[in-house]
């Protein structure tokens, strides 16, 4: 996952599109892999510390995570 | 900013005072150019009717004088601006209707010897632009545009449908658009559109997309000295932009550069685009002036009314580079309070 570099993402989970306009809000959890994804923290990266620290199923952890990159490419948010 | 008395003292007329729901960009100018570093400015507001409510702004207009309308032509028009020059030391006029700009554009030798300057494009350009080029415009010069076509009565509707389909937007020549889905609506939207403004109307293939403006400013020589691109966030009912923010897109400054250069562009100027799906940016409008919200630019670090005023009076104006992206403007209503005195004022003498 590598968001487009001028998108700008906030602590509050707050996403700005500086190119269209558009901003979306983003709920804690999708703010705190967003800003790991800014860092440079690759996906495999981003999911050992999810699985680390929240109780959640590997094969769930692969939906939601397929879900949100899904949306994210909707929102025209990811470097193709 | 440099205290006032330090700076030189400069008057300067401006129309398009109408700040309503479908405002004139003349009370934004203002603003825009109140906030000039390089002079001391008495705003002269010009006006055609009496409820235009940049009149009674008077913390941004000192002094306003009724004009004749556009129709009445350039001989009432010089007539009424020499009188106002004997009482007013006008040196810059901005004018910024588009139906006023070809009466000023035919003026400007005389107006240069009243002592008034302007910065605004030529004839040449002002015809390029109009609705009713824009197709022909866009294959001179390489610029997507939507097909069009003129219509002149109702009864070319089934046609322009059948070549351009459905929806169509039909619009005035100078103002207002409808998008219509069927041939009732485009007969309707025909008679409201031709008995406001008079035909021809325009029929424009209907494009789909992102809608984005940009405001310019060419010197008249190829150069874009400024843009600042806007995307409308809340659009009122007559398709005017309510709230916008500024955007970060190179594709679009190109553009901007690309048109002020096809056309040596003199002067201000706000290009109306549609961003397809698939990334095409596709013109469809061409205003000859700043637009209304042209005080953003002004907000977001180009301050293009300023850069005009600078331009009419032949001073240097270096290319403005680097504008704050996501700055935002939200438009409000506001009663504003006045007098039955000054409106009569207004009204029966034609000056305030």
């Amino acid at each position: 996952m590598k968001l487009k570099p001028n998108i700008a993402t906030s602590e509050a989970g707050f996403i700005f599109n500086p190119a269209t306009g558009d901003s979306f809000a983003a709920n804690p959890l999708a703010a705190d892999i967003l800003a790991r994804a800014k860092t440079g923290l690759d996906a495999a990266a981003i999911k050992a510390d999810i699985l680390a620290r929240y109780d959640v199923a590997p094969g769930q952890l692969e939906k939601d995570w397929d879900d949100l990159l899904a949306q994210l490419r909707d929102f025209n948010l990811l470097d193709q | 900013m440099p205290p006032s008395e330090t700076r030189p003292r400069l008057t300067v007329a401006v129309t398009g005072l109408n700040a309503t729901d479908s405002p004139g960009p003349g009370v934004a100018v203002i603003r825009a150019l109140r906030e000039t570093t390089d002079f001391d400015l008495r705003i002269i507001g010009l006006s055609y009717e009496a409820l235009e409510p940049g009149i009674y702004l008077r913390e941004l207009v000192d002094k306003t004088y009724q004009l004749p309308y556009p129709a009445a032509g350039t001989a009432a028009l010089l007539a009424r601006l020499a009188h106002i020059r004997e009482r007013e030391e006008v040196a810059v006029l901005i004018p910024n209707f588009d139906a006023e700009l070809f009466n000023f554009i035919k003026l400007e030798p005389e107006l240069r010897a009243l002592g008034i300057h302007t910065f605004l494009p030529t004839l040449a350009q002002l015809d390029a632009r109009d609705k009713l080029n824009l197709a022909a415009f866009g294959a001179a010069h390489g610029f997507g545009t939507p097909a069009s076509r003129p219509m002149h009565s109702a009864f070319e509707l089934p046609a322009a449908a059948e070549t351009l389909g459905w929806p169509l937007v039909l619009k005035g020549r100078y103002y207002d658009a409808a998008v219509v889905h069927s041939l009732a609506q485009a007969e309707q939207a025909f008679a409201r559109l031709s008995g406001l403004w008079g035909v021809p109307l325009i029929a424009q293939a209907f494009v789909a997309g992102q809608e984005i403006n940009i405001a310019g400013l060419g010197d008249g020589h190829g150069r874009c000295l400024s843009a600042v691109p806007m995307r409308k966030l809340t659009i009122t009912d007559r398709g005017k932009a309510w709230a916008g923010i500024t955007l970060e897109d190179e594709a679009l400054l190109a553009l901007a550069r690309r048109f002020a250069e096809a056309t040596r562009w003199r002067g201000g100027f706000e290009l109306e685009l549609i961003r397809t799906a698939s990334g095409e940016l596709v013109i469809l409008e061409i205003n000859p002036r700043f637009p209304a919200w042209i005080y953003l630019t002004a907000a977001a670090g180009q301050n293009q009314p300023a850069a005009l005023l600078r331009l009419a009076l032949g001073l240097p104006v270096p290319m403005m580079e680097g504008y704050a992206v996501g700055k935002m403007f939200v438009r409000y209503a506001w009663d504003l309070i006045t007098d039955h005195t000054e409106f009569q004022q207004v009204a029966a003498l034609g000056e305030l």
